[in-house]
């Protein structure tokens, strides 16, 4: 029987860790991700929680030693934001290369510089092509639910990937709110043992991280991309047991009152809930609009993207990261993905939210109705974003 | 003064097991490659090593062969000491779960100069200042050797290398060789030593005690380099004896901030005679050796003067 | 020794390539025969030899085996023929000669 509990995101993470029977923690920390390692720290501390806790002293050791743990079979986890990801970038891709299935929850947070301590999503959007399973959280119950799901799917030894859970740093991470606690019996028929077939062990020597040459560097990566996109089927069979047991079903493209809905907006993350807000509002005043919310970032969702426009006239991409030169990179990718579509939407894209700045129902009314505008008659501006002081340049220059 | 070792090695001491398998890359002659060879026999095949990129790793393992016949792992350049971290926690927290029957497996990460002075301090400062049981040997070739003899703080004052090259205006490495060994004893860890393969058996009992010690071991072990260093493949052996009987590379312990040196001639030999077989110190004039011989005598004299409070 | 045929990068497919890269056949580059690197290779004189074992110990490539009446030999599979056997040997029972051309 669950019990309901009141529960900041970060504290509910480090519950979801606690429940998984983690071996090892390696944690670095940085603001907003804080609460995650001293909630731990106190877990252990107290015995609650039987785990190797290893204070490392940056964020690049802290994956660096889940690497470590993952090859003599432990299971690993770390947590890091903004800066933090950046500086273990490196060990972002060796994390997937070498097929160690580490879970990492993020509380995306504002790049430098300026420094900023608040969310938004430039930090993950710079590990895009790193090859770790990605998800977005939108609420308290997501950020528990999916950490444990994460060590269900990376370990499996038919996918053998990393996997990052995505939190908004403070409007996610710092926030309370009820959660339902499942029995520990339940979590350890979701979770089996982590058995990884490839353990270093001084019985059956093997050999992790060796010299790949051009001769075989190409074969070396088609294979993990073929890997990885496979994966794809294990995390929605890893969703479908999930429900089964405690109830609650996950997929990768939520659908929000999206059904016959002309326009679209699509949101991922926490702003989500905001969003939803300004749908309701909207569809009572008879919009023909709903919401899309991306969760499963990658493998990017291109079937259940796909199924979810079919019929749709605009979809309105909103980002909370700017890809300098290029845009939003959500709006890039969904109009990516999409481009092969017979027919295809407008697909328009809308910045915001940078820095921890905050959206109200209204802005988002704003990014609609200025999608809604974009859509029908284009724009000549170099960038469209919602919330931000002064006019914006035209792509003429003025 | 050293040749007093060489008798007929004991066979209890030096296992005929070679854990790192023939058919590597290491160029002919190399130093690193004894050193490794030496060190995994005292440890032995119950271990787990961890390896920074370098001339051991790039060598040992273009797939798809490896050279390892003991579990092995590298991942990038810096951090050996970090991913060892991970394995003794992993196993440390394994063990005591229930999940894996208790044993003792030997932790060991290792790495060149580049990848333990400098890309790799930090992560190896944090290892040892976090007590891990493990074990960590610097093979020391004195510059970033595999990626083309690249000046490292490592490489000694007055070398040519290609980043720090001899020149008309210049000498070539303008600073002092970073001392690895005293910043790892001011960790305070139990043991720290330095170590030549030339000194096999001295070699050999200070990786078997390092492995064998509660807590972090650091272990700086000299590498001559024949490519890098510049002198023909045979004199390896012999150019790693001077090193330590002209007092540039002394072989001394600290084993719980007790100084202890391992061989001390009663007089030692001019640097001249181990720098004048180096390509790289060609350049040297007699004014600059004069000041290496300076330096050299002064902090072997240091060293000794440390040694001395400690009585045996 | 070379029992088993050596396996290059272009013996693998993509499909071929194991889960994360990983060697699972530890020591497998004792298949590869880098004796063909040298141009000169050891002699040791069995009279002169006082079976000391330095040449063993101080081998790079572990490339000197122990045989019968606990003598060395080069392993001339492997032997790179750097010269360290016969600087380093006390009695100069090694001499390095030049690889003849075949």
């Amino acid at each position: 029987m669950s019990k309901r509990v009141a529960l900041e995101a970060s504290h509910a993470v480090a519950e979801a860790v606690k429940m998984a029977d983690v071996d090892v923690i390696s944690a670095y920390p940085i603001t907003p991700q804080t609460h995650i390692p001293e909630r731990l720290a106190e877990m252990v501390a107290n015995g609650e929680l039987k785990a190797s806790y290893i204070p490392v002293e940056s964020e690049h050791s802290a994956l660096s030693a889940c690497l470590g743990a993952s090859s003599v079979g432990a299971r690993a986890f770390t947590t890091t934001a903004g800066q933090g990801l950046e500086l273990m970038h490196e060990v972002v891709y060796v994390a997937s290369s070498m097929r160690y299935p580490v879970v990492m929850v993020i509380c995306n947070r504002a790049l430098s510089a300026p420094i900023s301590v608040w969310g938004d999503h430039s930090d993950v959007m710079a590990c895009r092509d790193t090859g770790w399973i990605q998800v977005f959280c939108e609420n308290n119950q997501e950020a528990f639910d999916l950490t444990l799901w994460a060590f269900r799917v990376g370990e499996d030894s038919r996918v053998l990937f990393p996997v990052m859970v995505n939190l908004d740093g403070f409007t996610l991470s710092h926030v309370i709110e009820p959660v339902f606690l499942p029995e520990q019996s339940e979590v350890d028929r979701f979770l089996p043992k982590f058995n990884y077939p490839f353990a270093l062990d001084p019985d059956r020597p093997m050999t992790h991280g060796a010299l790949g040459l051009p001769d075989l560097y190409s074969e070396a990566k088609v294979a993990q991309e073929v890997a990885f996109r496979k994966s794809t089927g294990i995390i929605l069979q890893g969703w479908k047991e999930f429900g089964d047991i405690f109830g609650r079903y996950y997929c990768p493209v939520e659908s929000y009152k999206a059904e016959g809905a002309k326009t679209l907006l699509l949101t991922m993350g926490s702003y989500s809930e905001t969003a939803k807000v300004t749908v309701d509002e909207r569809q009572a005043k008879g919009d023909s609009l709903g919401l899309l919310r991306l969760r499963l970032w990658r493998p990017f969702p291109f079937e259940e993207l796909r199924q979810a426009v079919k019929g749709v006239e605009t979809v309105i991409v909103f980002d909370r990261c700017i890809s300098f030169g290029m845009g939003g990179p959500v709006f890039s990718e969904v109009k990516s993905a999409l481009y092969g579509e017979e027919p295809r939407p407008k697909i328009v894209g809308i910045v915001g939210g940078l820095g921890g700045r905050d959206m109200s129902a209204e802005d988002f009314g704003y990014v609609i109705d200025r999608g809604k505008e974009i859509a029908e008659k284009g724009s000549d501006r170099i960038l469209e974003v919602v919330g931000v002081r002064g006019e914006m340049v035209s792509i003429r220059g003025q | 003064m050293a040749d007093r070792e060489f008798v007929k090695f004991g066979q209890n001491i030096v296992t005929t097991q070679e854990l790192l398998a023939q058919g590597h890359n290491f160029c002919t002659g190399c130093g690193e490659a004894l050193a490794i060879r030496l060190a995994c026999k005292a440890v032995g095949e119950n271990m787990i090593m961890n390896m920074a990129t370098g001339c051991d790793e790039v060598c040992t393992t273009p797939l798809p062969v490896t050279s390892w016949r003991i579990p092995w792992m590298h991942t990038l350049f810096e951090n050996a000491s970090a991913t060892i971290s991970g394995v003794e926690a992993g196993l440390k927290s394994l063990m005591a779960k229930g999940k894996m029957p208790e044993r003792d497996i030997k932790c060991v990460a290792v790495g060149g100069d580049g990848g333990t002075s400098d890309i790799g301090l930090q992560a190896l400062s944090g290892a040892l200042e976090r007590g891990h049981d493990f074990l960590y040997l610097c093979w020391d070739n004195e510059a970033y050797m595999n990626t083309g003899i690249q000046r490292s703080s490592s490489t000694p004052y007055g070398a040519s290398t290609t980043t720090a090259p001899a020149g008309k205006v210049s000498i070539g490495q303008t600073s002092w060789k970073k001392n690895m060994v005293e910043i790892c004893a001011a960790h305070n860890i139990p043991y720290t030593a330095t170590a030549c393969p030339s000194y096999y058996l001295d070699l050999m009992k200070k990786v078997k005690k390092g492995a064998e010690v509660k807590g972090p071991a650091y272990i700086h072990i000299l590498s001559p380099c024949p490519t890098g260093w510049r002198y023909p493949s045979n004199m390896t052996v012999e150019i790693g004896r001077l090193a330590v009987q002209t007092g540039i590379f002394p072989l001394y312990e600290v084993e719980n901030g007790r100084y202890r040196l391992n061989a001390d001639p009663p007089e030692l030999k001019p640097v001249r005679e181990y720098l004048k077989l180096q390509g790289r110190y060609r350049h040297l004039t007699d004014g600059e050796i004069e000041r290496i011989q300076q330096r050299v005598s002064e902090e072997y004299t240091r060293l000794k003067e440390k040694a001395a409070c400690f009585p045996a | 020794m070379a029992q088993e045929k050596l396996r290059t990068a272009y013996d693998f497919t993509w499909r071929d390539m194991e889960v994360g890269n990983i060697v699972t056949e530890a020591g497998n580059a004792s298949l590869r025969r880098t004796g063909d690197w040298r141009s000169e290779r050891p002699v040791i004189d069995k009279e002169k030899c006082s079976r000391c074992g330095r040449c063993w110990i101080y081998c790079p490539d572990g490339a000197i085996k122990i045989i019968d009446g606990g003598y060395y030999e080069p392993d001339l599979y492997y032997c790179k023929g750097c010269g360290i056997c016969a600087n380093i040997c006390p009695v100069a029972a090694i001499t390095m000669i030049e690889e003849e051309e075949i």
